[in-house]
């Protein structure tokens, strides 16, 4: 580039920056932001209109929600469908079941998996990368095309209908997420203490006890959380291996609430929606607190892949 | 030996019984036992299938699925992370917003939504009436016609924003300079786009879009909550739930899930052709 076209080029972009400042106080400028205020607006509403529903719904006297025309905001709130829901045996057993299921589940795959995730992320051993891929290839793995197979097997061993079989069948979606995210955190951390540690004559276990785990916290934290999600919200294999009340958990319990056929009149839709506030505030509150968390936990295991 | 544990389980949990789904479908298994000893019947399940018009309207209605909420759920999702990344006041309220829909469970998203279509109390029709559009109160689930629309606006619903959040991880990693450079030469903002940010972003969209099929062509909760097993509204997975746990047909049944599994195969193997391709 010449020296006068550079010149010049430099002119144009100080040019355009003060324009730009200048823009940013005209009138002009607001009154072409007002659309895109308006689609960040249409988003908001989108995402969060269905919740707004569900809160209105659940807070809303039964012979209100059943008016026509529709009202859009409870003149005169209750709490009985939070009553009625929370002293219903059914939704009690679901709940306790799920945080059994989803808490153990959690448990064993970060137990299982970050010790799998170090032997990937540190050491260089034959088959190391078929088991990579293996592990990858089995996070898209369709829960399906096992169902017959863990069905009968599940029956067979007499698992039918126990937490027990929900614990050992969600393994297959959480453990090799689990593993894979926990990889490549683990590859992003620098070595300098686990050599530091083997100089001192630690063994591989120790090293990945006293070294490996409390770098690893933050990391097992954001796992943890998307494996517990994961868990407490799965549907098919709940609704295949279970078939008593006292055995179901909160997604299958939800369903059950309502009669198949059951008409508007016949189903408690102020209990539904109280029973989902219900389940969604703690997942909502968790997803706030560790969002940024959640989201690098996301993107590690998906972008990568 | 650290992976001993890990092996043990993934052995256990998935490659035995995918080895045992196949060979069910090779036999005549039911599920309730006792009746009939269990035979080898070689291809016949299969064979049955390629005969049921009940599996293919299943196979059709879940590629339709698929291709709209895909392609949806690509578009929206591509300008929310549009408008997120180019920064305005909120937009770490609106990050933590989009991740609200994702983090729910599907089944209670699907009633929540299954509560505003309802045809005489859904706030769905109410609004419908009320600017007009409709006249009487549509029973948008129960309706043969709008059936299909009804559960994708659901998903969508529900994964847009996560569509959104991988994208926009994506669009963060682009240099600010490329736009900077552009606007000094004046390139439109819509050449902006198809110029500097598509191909660049190009890889994540691959992805996401692989991520998102595989996803959508599974689909189970949402279609089971809003129609339970009506023969005309059932994906591949609860035709196959179906005739497993409910008719207790466990050989046709597996014969049904390897279809399923070599399908989303297929797609595995179609997509990374095209990334290796890109690459």
């Amino acid at each position: 580039m010449t020296v006068a076209a550079e010149a010049e080029r430099a002119e144009r972009v100080k040019a355009l920056a003060a324009r730009r400042r200048a823009e940013r106080r005209s009138f002009k400028y607001l009154a072409r932001r007002i659309p895109f205020y308006l689609l960040i607006g249409v988003i908001f509403v989108f995402a969060l209109f269905p919740f707004y529903w569900a809160l209105r719904s659940a807070f809303m006297p039964t012979d209100e929600l059943f008016l026509t025309p529709v009202k859009y905001i409870p003149t005169d709130p209750t709490l009985d469908h939070f009553r009625d829901v929370l002293s219903n045996d059914n939704f009690q057993y679901a709940l306790v079941n799920s945080t059994i299921v989803a808490a153990s589940v959690t448990l064993l795959a970060l137990a299982i998996g970050s010790l799998a995730a170090y032997a990937l992320g540190r050491f260089n051993f034959r088959g190391r990368t078929a088991t990579l891929y293996l592990m990858l290839s089995m996070t898209i793995f369709p829960q399906i095309a096992i169902l017959g197979a863990l069905y009968t097997s599940i029956n067979k061993l007499g698992l039918y209908n126990t937490l027990g079989s929900l614990i050992f069948s969600y393994m297959i979606f959480t453990l090799p997420f689990t593993i894979w995210v926990l990889t490549s955190f683990i590859r992003a951390l620098p070595k300098d203490l686990e050599e530091a540690a083997y100089i001192d004559g630690a063994t591989p276990l120790q090293v990945f006890y006293r070294v490996m785990l409390p770098l690893l916290a933050p990391a097992l934290v954001t796992t943890g959380l998307l494996a517990f999600i994961a868990a407490w919200n799965e549907f098919l294999f709940a609704l295949s291996f279970t078939a008593t009340p006292e055995k179901r958990t909160v997604p299958v319990a939800i369903v059950n609430v309502t009669g198949e056929t059951g008409s508007a009149f016949q189903t408690p839709w102020g209990q539904i929606m109280a029973a989902t506030v219900i389940v969604t505030l703690p997942l909502i509150v968790m997803t706030l607190v560790l969002q940024r968390r959640i989201l690098a936990g996301l993107t590690a295991g998906a972008v990568k892949g | 030996m650290l992976l001993i544990p890990a092996l043990a389980v993934v052995a256990v949990v998935a490659i035995y019984p995918l080895g045992l789904t196949v060979w069910q479908s090779f036999t005549n298994e039911q599920f309730l036992a006792g009746l009939q000893p269990v035979e080898f019947v070689g291809l016949e399940n299969y064979r049955n299938l390629i005969d049921d018009p009940f599996w293919w309207d299943s196979v059709w209605l879940t590629l339709k699925f698929t291709v709209i909420t895909v392609s949806f759920e690509l578009v929206l999702g591509m300008i929310i992370a549009l408008v997120v990344n180019s920064g305005f006041k909120g937009r770490g309220v609106m990050r933590a917003v989009m991740l609200v829909p994702w983090a729910i469970p599907t089944v209670v998203a699907a009633q929540m939504w299954r509560w505003m279509y309802n045809d005489i109390f859904g706030v769905f029709n109410d609004f419908l009436i009320r600017i007009h559009v409709i006249d009487k109160g549509v029973a948008w689930i129960a309706e043969p016609s709008t059936a299909l629309a009804s559960v994708c606006v659901v998903d969508i619903w529900k994964t847009t924003p996560f569509v959104a959040l991988l994208l926009l991880a994506g669009l963060q990693v682009i240099p600010t300079e490329l736009y900077e450079a552009a606007d000094v030469d004046g390139v439109s903002k819509w050449h902006q786009f198809w110029r500097i940010t598509f191909p660049l972003l190009l890889p994540a969209i691959l992805v996401t879009v692989i991520f998102r099929t595989l996803d959508a062509l599974r689909v189970f909760d949402v279609f089971y909550v809003f129609f339970g097993s009506r023969p005309d509204t059932q994906t591949m997975s609860i035709f196959a739930q179906n005739t497993i746990v409910t008719i207790g047909d466990v050989g046709y049944g597996a014969a049904t899930s390897v279809a399923i599994f070599l399908i989303i195969s297929l797609f595995v193997v179609i997509y990374t052709t095209v990334l290796r391709v890109e690459r």
